[in-house]
């Protein structure tokens, strides 16, 4: 990766307001092609709204949002993943009435011939217990399978930036760390991720580089190796103090 | 039990008889609560099949008379009983079916089998339909035509687009029946019935284009600043709209006619093309013709549509409106087209009654209409085409066979009886849709609830 390229993902000092409420204040962040880089923070931080505003569900009031260089901040969020970003929400949304492989084909819905059988073939590579249950109803999976099919469907669109929304939430530590296993081999075949999390450890024994948010604001951006040494982060979200 | 110390709390707790507990009373088992189910039918049918009574003593004394004449009692709870006694006894005769849902299932299954098997078998199933369509009207009586048109078959054309509203996207509209109003009047102002005259008098026939459209606009517009919202809220909005319709139907003497109406007869539509003279007139049966080839246009373009790109967006949306729009889905694009193509089909529904019974007023569009449909849909099956049908043929239909055994206005009162006992045995409806059948499967299976705007809940955490 050279320096001189723009990063996949940049956030130019984005603000975002929930009417009076500040969320953002003015944060910016880099992705460059590759990486996996996360954004850490407690609960209410502003992980979640800086994911929805770069997929289009929310508009910044001000700053940018820029991918491969170009402004999309403002572009609506059903174009923004045929840009080539797709996002798996918080709180694994999967539709619970529809077959896992129904959710997956709605994943590819950016497609108009449909689901490609190579990409069919590249989710349940990745996910063997989602081909195994194809035809069970997703409302069915257990919570680290739902999970799973999230992400799955997410890739279904062939995103270039893969944006995942605390994937641990409410999972067993051994479903976590299968599940960012599977990440890793994700983001090995070229898919850059940018992964929102809670919990600092998992993620930053994936991620390359971390971000720090605290109430709307970055704090700290480090490498991980920084960020897992880090006292501060240390004692905030590796467990060993309050949150 | 709060500030209460340990010890007090055991002290205090009752004590608990679990194997009590776990027995079931044997009026719970699912074959005594049959039992009574098939009991409590027979007294309806001997109720409804019985001597009525008009006034409020009278009603006392049909009751008795229904319930000493020991023939008709008899007859009826006996052919429950004995439908139970098959059902439960009969086993031997048949494969073993657990559930009453098992058995209907297992007997319907091939003809499931057949219809499911390509696009000829539903081709062939409804030249059948349409056929028996056209041919059974001639048969009826001058009176039962005319339920056949004015009730059937408006809400048959009504229940097919609502069902793209509710039972494709999820949309609880409850003022559907404005849509149909704004049909009616726009046949009623371009014909020169109202007290306004229009620009040009047409002939019904034309109008209906131009009431689709207008149906479709005013479908837009009250859905576009609205379907951001969901459910109960959406509900509300769209009552709202009704009551809006439906008033300013009523005062805007001047332009609607207030509460009297047309003024003039809405002429009956007509047909002057290439040589080719008809008028609608005032028979029944030429109007259900006209009805049957729209419900049946409509029945193809809408089954088109279902399985198209656009019915997997509606069942994304009324899924998880999230999860749609992180798959890349423009929502409030599909919940317009929805609600837009739901509108233009009340519209024309309203353009067919209007010019079939010639004067309107405000009172042909009650909110009870809304929820009749409504209720049809529910009952026949929500997003399946073929239960809407069915649903709201035996719901129309039903009124007037009691005519003939209960007192008018007794004939609601066994329509509601029906739609509580098959709420409670079947919520999935007459015919359901395979998707609605997995919901309520998930939801019995403590996945979220299947309300009916939505499916089993989005997240499991
Ligand atoms: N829809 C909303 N309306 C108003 N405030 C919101 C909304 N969503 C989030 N917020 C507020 O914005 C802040 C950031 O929330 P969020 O991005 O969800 O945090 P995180 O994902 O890091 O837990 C919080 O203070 C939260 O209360
Ligand atoms: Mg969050």
């Amino acid at each position: 990766m050279s320096e001189s390229e723009p990063p996949l993902l940049e956030l130019d000092r984005l603000e975002v307001s929930y009417g009076a409420i500040r969320a953002l204040r003015g944060i910016s962040v880099a992705v460059r092609r590759g990486e996996v880089v996360a954004l850490l923070g407690a609960n209410g931080a502003g992980k979640t709204t800086t994911l929805r505003t770069v997929s289009g569900l929310l508009k910044p009031r001000s700053g940018g949002v820029l991918f491969r260089g170009e402004r999309i901040d403002g572009v609506p969020a059903h174009h923004v993943v045929a840009l080539g970003i797709a996002h798996a929400p918080e709180g694994r949304r999967v539709f619970p009435v529809m077959s896992v492989l129904e959710n997956l084909r709605m994943g590819a819905y950016r497609f108009r011939g449909g689901a490609r059988r190579e990409d069919l073939d590249r989710v349940f590579g990745l996910f063997p217990r989602l081909a195994e249950r194809r035809t069970q109803l997703a409302g069915t999976l257990s919570g680290g399978e739902q999970q799973m099919l999230a992400i799955g469907r997410a890739l279904m669109a062939r995103p270039e930036l893969l944006l995942l929304d605390e994937p641990s939430m409410g999972l067993a530590p051994m479903v976590v760390r299968q599940i960012f296993e599977i990440v890793r081999e994700i983001n090995q075949q070229g898919t850059t991720v940018l992964l929102v999390e809670q919990n600092a450890a998992q993620a930053l024994r994936l991620a390359t580089r971390g971000y720090v948010l605290e109430t709307g604001a970055v704090v700290m951006e480090e490498t991980a190796e920084v960020l897992l040494r880090d006292d501060r982060v240390r004692a905030a979200y590796l467990g060993e103090g309050a949150a | 039990m709060s500030g209460g110390t340990a010890s007090e709390e055991s002290f205090r707790r009752p004590k608990v008889d679990v194997a009590r507990l776990r027995r079931d009373a044997w009026y719970r088992r699912p074959r005594w609560r049959r039992l009574l189910g098939f009991v409590v039918a027979g007294l309806a049918l001997a109720v409804v099949t019985g001597p009525q009574g008009a006034g409020s003593t009278a009603l006392m004394s049909s009751l008795k008379a229904t319930f000493t004449s020991v023939p008709r009692l008899g007859v009826c709870v006996g052919i429950g009983v004995l439908l139970w006694a098959v059902r439960e006894f009969g086993a031997p005769l048949r494969a073993p079916a657990r559930t009453a849902q098992d058995g209907v299932a297992r007997g319907v299954a091939p003809l499931r089998r057949f219809y499911a098997a390509g696009v000829w078998p539903k081709l062939a199933v409804g030249a059948l339909v349409l056929l028996a369509g056209a041919v059974i009207p001639n048969l009826l009586s001058p009176t039962w035509q005319v339920v056949f048109v004015e009730q059937m078959g408006v809400y048959l054309l009504l229940a097919v687009g609502l069902n793209v509203v509710i039972g494709w996207a999820g949309l609880l509209d409850l003022g559907f029946v404005a849509f149909y109003a704004v049909g009616a009047y726009s046949v009623a102002f371009w014909t020169g019935s109202l007290p306004v005259q229009p620009p040009v008098v047409l002939n019904p026939f034309v109008v209906i284009p131009i009431a689709v459209l207008t149906c479709l606009a005013a479908g837009l517009l009250l859905g576009t600043p609205t379907l951001r919202l969901r459910g109960d809220y959406l509900a509300i909005v769209t009552l709202g709209f009704h009551e809006i319709v439906y008033l300013v139907a009523k005062n805007a003497d001047g332009f609607t006619g207030g509460s009297r109406g047309t003024t003039k007869m809405i002429p009956h539509p007509s047909i002057h093309l290439f040589g080719l003279d008809y008028n609608w007139m005032f028979d029944p049966l030429p109007y259900w013709y006209l009805i049957l080839a729209f419900t049946a246009i409509l029945v193809v373009l809408f089954s088109r549509l279902e399985n198209s790109r656009i019915g997997r967006a509606w069942t994304a949306v009324r899924e998880d409106e999230v999860a749609a729009q992180a798959s890349g889905l423009n929502t409030v694009r599909y919940k317009l087209m929805a609600f837009a193509i739901g509108a233009s089909t009340s519209g024309l529904a309203g353009v067919v009654y209007a010019s079939k019974v010639g004067f309107i007023n405000p009172d042909n569009f009650p909110l009870l209409a809304s929820i009749l449909v409504l209720s049809y849909v529910i009952f026949g099956g929500m997003g399946s085409i073929a239960g809407v049908l069915v649903g709201t043929a035996l719901l129309t239909l039903l009124p007037q066979w009691l005519k003939s055994y209960v007192p008018a206005e007794d004939r609601y009162m066994y329509l509601g009886g029906l739609l509580v006992a098959m709420m409670i045995f079947r919520p999935q409806g007459v015919i359901p849709s395979r998707r609605r059948q997995r919901e309520i499967k998930l939801a019995e299976s403590g996945v979220g609830g299947a309300d009916a705007t939505g499916a089993a809940g989005g997240t499991t955490s």
